[in-house]
């Protein structure tokens, strides 16, 4: 590191009027109140509600863990788990292949103006996500749709992307255009910061573009490989906006427990089971930090130093 | 810091252009842009054409300022409430929680203090709890207290940024040098005095990116609005936007596809411009990353 400054820095340390120890915890101090206002009593809430449940005589009881038992055993939870878990399968080594071959075209100097390709991919991080699905569900449509004129110019329902069959791929497409790009740029960053004597040390011992990959490029990636997939597969587990959005014009495909999330949203907001619809977010959370744990575990050591 | 021949650093080794890759990428590249080209393409429709013409092709007329003038004058000029909200949601959120991710991973990367892995651990496990397992709790936690339909209710929640947090914490550990730091408390100045002098200059380009990422976070923001406001004049521009979506299918549809399709345009357009006037810094951001492996 470049740093000049650093001569001086071994003088005899007096003793500082403001002890280190304080002025950490007063740079951290504005962050953790909202945090705590904003992350930690929401969750304590969801917790303390999900303990209780509304009765129709007498109010709001204690019911201990009796909501978490229903949610073990309810079927419409689970089949949104199984839905969740399956687009996850698919979408993110789709996305993430997208954007590692992406990533590796453009380090790999034999593009003709690299930069472009990495705006150009970039580019709908910069589009918000309603607005994409709405894109999308325009394009999907099979009556004034893109998809809509190719069928009718084909003469038939050739591509039916709103159907229960395929409506779950149509969201993992989106899902990939939206956030492809985005993981480009981050394994692009990483690439970035092999040193070049690497590339010359290898070029020196004959390996050909293909040995660099495996030997030198993706050995580098480890770690944004863990990031991506970890917040790739919250993504997953989160699913919400898409099939939210898209079910004005997809009713039939889209029920009001497709994904977890929906349907504690819905349990809340149309069925008023807020002590019901906080356990469901409560176990969608735990298994979503479970399965990112045990990624984060067999990824990486590294990266804890 | 010689940052001059990080872009053409691997000239020597790859000579020559691969036509098969820029295949693979100019697939890549269509796949991206065609959405984008439809939604500009749709744009410059009326209703009808909308309806009449193919999704690629242009319609018989040119309409797309005659659409514009519509979206913000529909339904008394709402679209630009929304605008104007979405300003006011992004500018409050995404600055505070730039600065509070700022100070907070500067704290912890530069102190050693009691409790402090404890913060980090504590922090960095909320990356990973689902936005939505929070959003319906903090709605009732809100509206005991009177705050849900207000805009507090959307800026208090995008105030935190544990993500941020993370980021700024790598950022300081490596682009601060405890030893600045030192010498800058051997002249006897105050922990933040040298925040504000020295060590936020030195953070820039990490600053640039935690804004970046909190103003798209923000401004994509769709789930939280839902939940939080049920009066329009509070919404952002996304929650406006679906509901001139959903308005417009179903029984007693209001069909207004092109409003839509060119009120999802103009909403892009702020993005994609603080994104390329920001990609400078942010560019510089990766490149210091990269020059100090």
């Amino acid at each position: 590191m470049a740093v000049t400054v650093a001569s001086g820095s071994k003088a005899p340390a007096r003793p500082r009027r403001r002890p280190v120890i304080s002025s950490g915890w007063a740079f951290v101090i504005p962050f953790l109140i909202f945090f705590a206002i904003a992350i930690l009593a929401p969750v304590v809430y969801a917790i303390y509600l999900s303990l209780f449940r509304d009765q129709l005589v007498g109010g709001s009881s204690f019911v201990g863990l009796a909501n978490y038992a229903q949610a073990l055993t309810d079927p419409d939870f689970w089949f949104g788990v199984g839905r969740v878990f399956g687009f996850m399968i698919i979408q993110v080594p789709i996305m993430l292949v997208f954007s590692l071959i992406a990533a590796l075209a453009i380090d790999s100097g034999r593009l003709r103006a690299p930069g472009f390709y990495r705006i150009l991919l970039f580019l709908p991080y910069a589009v918000p996500g309603v607005v994409a699905v709405l894109i999308w569900g325009f394009i999907y449509g099979p009556r004034f749709g893109l998809v809509g004129s190719i069928n009718s110019f084909l003469g038939a329902q050739i591509f039916t992307p709103l159907t229960p069959e395929w409506v779950l791929g149509s969201i993992a497409n989106i899902a990939v255009w939206e956030f492809a790009g985005y993981n480009m740029v981050i394994f692009y960053a990483a690439l970035r910061t092999v040193p070049n004597e690497l590339y010359e040390a290898a070029s020196l011992d004959g390996a050909g573009a293909f040995r660099t990959i495996l030997s030198i490029k993706l050995p580098a990636l480890r770690g944004a490989l863990v990031i991506t997939t970890i917040f790739s597969i919250i993504g997953s587990f989160q699913l919400f906006n898409e099939p939210n959005l898209l079910k004005p014009i997809a009713p039939n495909a889209i029920t009001s427990t497709f994904t977890p999330n929906l349907y504690a949203y819905n349990l809340a907001f149309t069925g008023q089971q807020y002590n019901y619809s906080a356990t469901i977010a409560i176990v969608m959370g735990l298994i979503t930090a479970v399965i990112a744990y045990v990624v984060q575990l067999r990824g990486t050591r590294k990266e804890l130093r | 810091m010689n940052a001059a021949p990080i872009e053409r650093r691997r000239s020597r080794l790859a000579p020559r252009s691969s036509i098969a890759l820029t295949i693979v990428m100019v697939v890549l590249v269509l796949y991206t842009l065609v959405p984008l080209a439809y939604l500009l393409i749709n744009s410059t429709k009326s209703q009808d054409d909308f309806f009449t013409s193919f999704g690629l092709a242009f319609g018989s007329s040119f309409n797309l300022f005659q659409n514009i003038g519509e979206v913000f004058s529909y339904n008394d000029g709402i679209y630009s409430r929304w605008f104007l909200n979405t300003v006011l949601y992004v500018v409050v959120s995404a600055g505070g929680a730039t600065i509070l991710a700022a100070l907070g991973g500067y704290g912890i990367a530069k102190f050693r203090f009691r409790g402090r892995s404890a913060v980090f651990a504590v922090v960095l496990g909320a990356v990973a709890i689902p936005g939505t397992a929070l959003a319906l709790p903090t709605f009732l936690l809100f509206s005991s207290i009177g705050l849900v339909n207000t805009p507090w209710a959307i800026i208090i929640p995008s105030l935190v940024s544990p993500f941020g947090l993370y980021l700024m914490w790598t950022y300081a550990s490596e682009a601060v040098p405890s030893e600045i730091l030192e010498a800058a408390r051997i002249d006897g100045a105050g922990e933040f005095r040298t925040f504000f002098t020295v060590s936020i200059r030195l953070l820039a380009p990490g600053l640039v990116t935690v804004l970046l990422f909190s103003i798209v976070t923000t401004w994509n923001n769709y789930f939280l609005p839902l939940i939080m406001l049920s009066d329009p004049k509070w919404y952002p521009l996304t929650l406006g936007l679906a509901q001139w979506n959903a308005q417009s299918t179903g029984t007693n549809a209001d069909p207004i596809q092109n409003l839509i399709i060119t009120g999802s345009l103009l909403a892009i357009i702020p993005l994609v411009v603080v994104f390329l006037l920001l990609q400078r810094y942010w560019q510089s951001g990766l490149a210091a990353g990269s020059v100090k492996a």
